[in-house]
């Protein structure tokens, strides 16, 4: 994470994490969308039923979507064991390490206005790191494991969905209606997680001392400066 | 003296051995058995002895007992109810007072361990159980002792079942569903058939189920009966087409509602309840409420009277005690996140530009 950086640049972000990403990125868009009109379905189609299939094509979109999204979650969990350090960071949060709070007060005060500079972050700074795991990967979590006792529902018992997720996650709940509307929480957790977190990519990108997007592309780090802290 | 058979008992009753075979075949095709049922059925019923039921009433509407005597068949209808008016059931029976309060002790003693308990309503616990008393006593009293010895408990309607309305917030006499009262240490099968009330073929199947087989029908892991509980309203909902082409209806009196579009829109629950409205519907397959244009109201589903408005799907969720709705607070939250985001970034850029000047 922080301490004393003094090279250019770093590879950071391995070619699976970058691919998984943006991937990620896409299938977490097409949820979104296609979840909120789910909820909330577009003005109704005149003409006969057989005509159309929009909420179908709509809910079919969002399944495959979720699909993608959590087999990816499994395999970004399985590169965190064999990938480099970096890869670990979004599911492991040093909240003992006092120097990750002092990292995380830092990084508070910059986005304050209360500091000029911006302290260089090999990895992900410590707010960030804090907002992925609390809200991306708990929340992503929440997601699936709502989202695919829902599609157990439809898929009925017997369905892997059904045994592996339906059976016991309804009940936690308390009911269908429940599941569903805690997935809709989880909808604006991550609507809200998406909007700070593109926000502070593209902020960062220009304002701090060192690349963001192109690492997240190229997966190498370049800093702008070469000064200690 | 020997104890009777099924059989027996319906031919005291009255019912002609004609009539007895027929019913035997209802009940195989009703509860979705091959015809060569029929025979095991009406053997079972010849020659097994007759198992009690007991049907008592905790704080309740009688729902489900109007329901139950309004069981499609009419001949399935009187040869349920003479299998189990015969014993206890306060609505129904012919009996009252101490005589009544007697058969239950006589049960309890002569069949003990083998007479089905059906539970209509639920014990509501404050105030020492004042809320509902039965001969004298709090009803959780009666409720408890019969179920010591029962071989099986069914938990009539929502009531039973789950909680129902008088147990909707605030509960004020706390009332709590049967499974509940008795506790996890309870070691006899509870059979849920929740519903506000059940439809009446699945309480005579359920019943009949239980009597001729003597067991206990497939359940979930909820404790409903595979055979009528395990698909949602939606699942088979003939306004499903229009569901899956998107035509809505948009409000009770448009233009979607003349057509019979679906009624997601208008707040169904049909997606989120299970029962077999949709396959079975109501009063003898007339109808069910959404072939009459209301939305399903989940009226089968633990809790549904606190889970947000009839008419739609706001997400109503309870965290922690705090009850909320997570739309509003999603929508609220999204909207100060995204002026707080322009403010900052708008201040950054003011900044980055005073820093400029400054070099
Ligand atoms: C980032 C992830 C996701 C987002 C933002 C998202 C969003 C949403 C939203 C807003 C709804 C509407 C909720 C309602 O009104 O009932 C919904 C419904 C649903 N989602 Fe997701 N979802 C996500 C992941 C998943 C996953 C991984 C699955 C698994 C297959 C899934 C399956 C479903 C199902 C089955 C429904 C209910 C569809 C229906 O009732 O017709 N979702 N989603
Ligand atoms: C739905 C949209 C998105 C989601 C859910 C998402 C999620 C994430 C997650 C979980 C990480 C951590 C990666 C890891 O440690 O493996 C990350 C990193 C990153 N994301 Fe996204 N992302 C999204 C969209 C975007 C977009 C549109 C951009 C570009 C503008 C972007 C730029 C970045 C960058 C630069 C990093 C690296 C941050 C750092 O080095 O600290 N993301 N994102
Ligand atoms: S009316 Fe209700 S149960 Fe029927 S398809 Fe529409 S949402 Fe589903
Ligand atoms: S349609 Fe829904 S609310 Fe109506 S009786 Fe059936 S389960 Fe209950």
């Amino acid at each position: 994470m922080s301490g004393a950086i003094t090279e250019d640049k770093v590879y950071v972000y391995e070619a699976p994490v970058r691919l998984w990403h943006w991937i990620n990125a896409a299938s977490i868009v097409v949820l979104g969308v296609t979840g909120y009109f789910i909820a909330y379905p577009l003005p109704s189609l005149s003409g006969e039923a057989s005509d159309h299939y929009l909420m179908g094509w709509i809910r079919y979109l969002h399944f495959i979507a979720g699909y993608i999204f959590a087999i990816g979650f499994v395999g970004r969990i399985y590169w965190a064991f064999v990938g480099n350090h970096h890869a670990r960071e979004l599911f492991i949060v040093p909240l003992w390490k006092p120097e990750w709070w002092k990292g995380f007060i830092d990084e508070l005060k910059w986005y304050a206005f209360l500091k000029k500079e911006p302290a260089k972050h090999e990895g992900h700074n410590p707010m960030a790191q804090f907002a992925m795991f609390f809200m991306f990967v708990l929340g992503g979590l929440l997601m699936i494991v709502t989202g695919f006792a829902m599609y157990g529902e439809g898929t009925a018992p017997g369905s892997w969905a059904y045994n592996l997720f339906t059976t016991w996650v309804i009940p936690l709940f308390g009911q269908s209606l429940d599941v569903h509307y805690w997935h809709r929480a989880g909808f604006w957790l991550l609507v809200i997680f998406v909007m700070a977190h593109v926000y502070v990519a593209v902020r960062e990108d220009i304002m701090s001392r060192q690349t963001m997007v192109s690492t997240m592309i190229n997966g190498w780090r370049y800093f702008k400066d070469n000064r200690k802290d | 003296m020997a104890m009777e058979t099924f059989y027996e008992v319906m031919r005291r009753q009255g019912i002609t051995r004609r009539s007895f075979l027929k019913y035997c075949s209802l009940t195989a095709a009703a509860l979705g058995l091959g015809p060569a049922y029929a025979n095991k059925i009406a053997h079972a019923m010849e020659t097994k002895p007759r198992t009690p039921v007991i049907w008592l009433h905790g704080l309740e509407c009688t729902c489900c007992t109007e329901s139950f005597i309004r069981s499609a068949h009419p001949l399935v209808k009187d040869v349920v109810l003479s299998m189990i008016s015969l014993d206890y059931d306060d609505t129904i029976m012919a009996a009252a007072g101490h005589q009544a309060e007697a058969i239950l002790e006589e049960i309890k003693e002569e069949y003990k361990g083998r007479y089905i308990l059906a539970v209509e309503g639920n014990p509501p616990l404050n105030q020492d159980g004042m809320s509902c008393i039965i001969a004298g006593r709090p009803f959780h009293e009666q409720l408890k002792w019969m179920a010591e010895d029962a071989k099986a408990i069914i938990s009539w309607g929502s009531c039973a079942s789950w909680g129902c309305v008088q147990a909707a917030k605030p509960n004020p006499t706390q009332a709590v569903p049967v499974h509940k009262f008795l506790g996890s240490g309870y070691d006899k099968p509870i059979i849920k058939v929740p519903g506000c009330p059940p439809i009446a073929e699945v309480m005579t199947g359920v019943i009949t189920y239980m009597l001729t087989f003597d067991r206990v029908p497939e359940l979930d892991n909820q404790g409903r009966p595979k055979m009528f509980y395990s698909q949602r309203i939606h699942d088979k909902c003939y306004r499903r087409p229009h569901f899956d082409a998107g035509q809505f209806v948009e409000s009770f009196d448009d233009e979607g509602a003349r057509k019979g579009y679906c009624l997601y829109k208008v707040g169904c629950k049909g997606p989120t309840s299970y029962n077999a409205c949709s396959t079975i519907r109501w009063n003898e397959g007339v109808s069910f409420p959404i072939q009459a244009g209301h939305g399903c109201i989940g009226c089968s589903e633990d809790g549904f009277w606190d889970k947000g408005s009839f008419y739609g799907h706001d997400a109503e969720l309870n965290a922690f005690g705090i009850e909320a709705n997570a739309d509003t607070i999603g929508k609220t939250a999204a909207g100060v996140v995204g002026a707080a985001i322009a403010a900052h970034a708008a201040a950054s850029a003011i900044k980055a530009a005073a820093k400029k000047g400054d070099e």
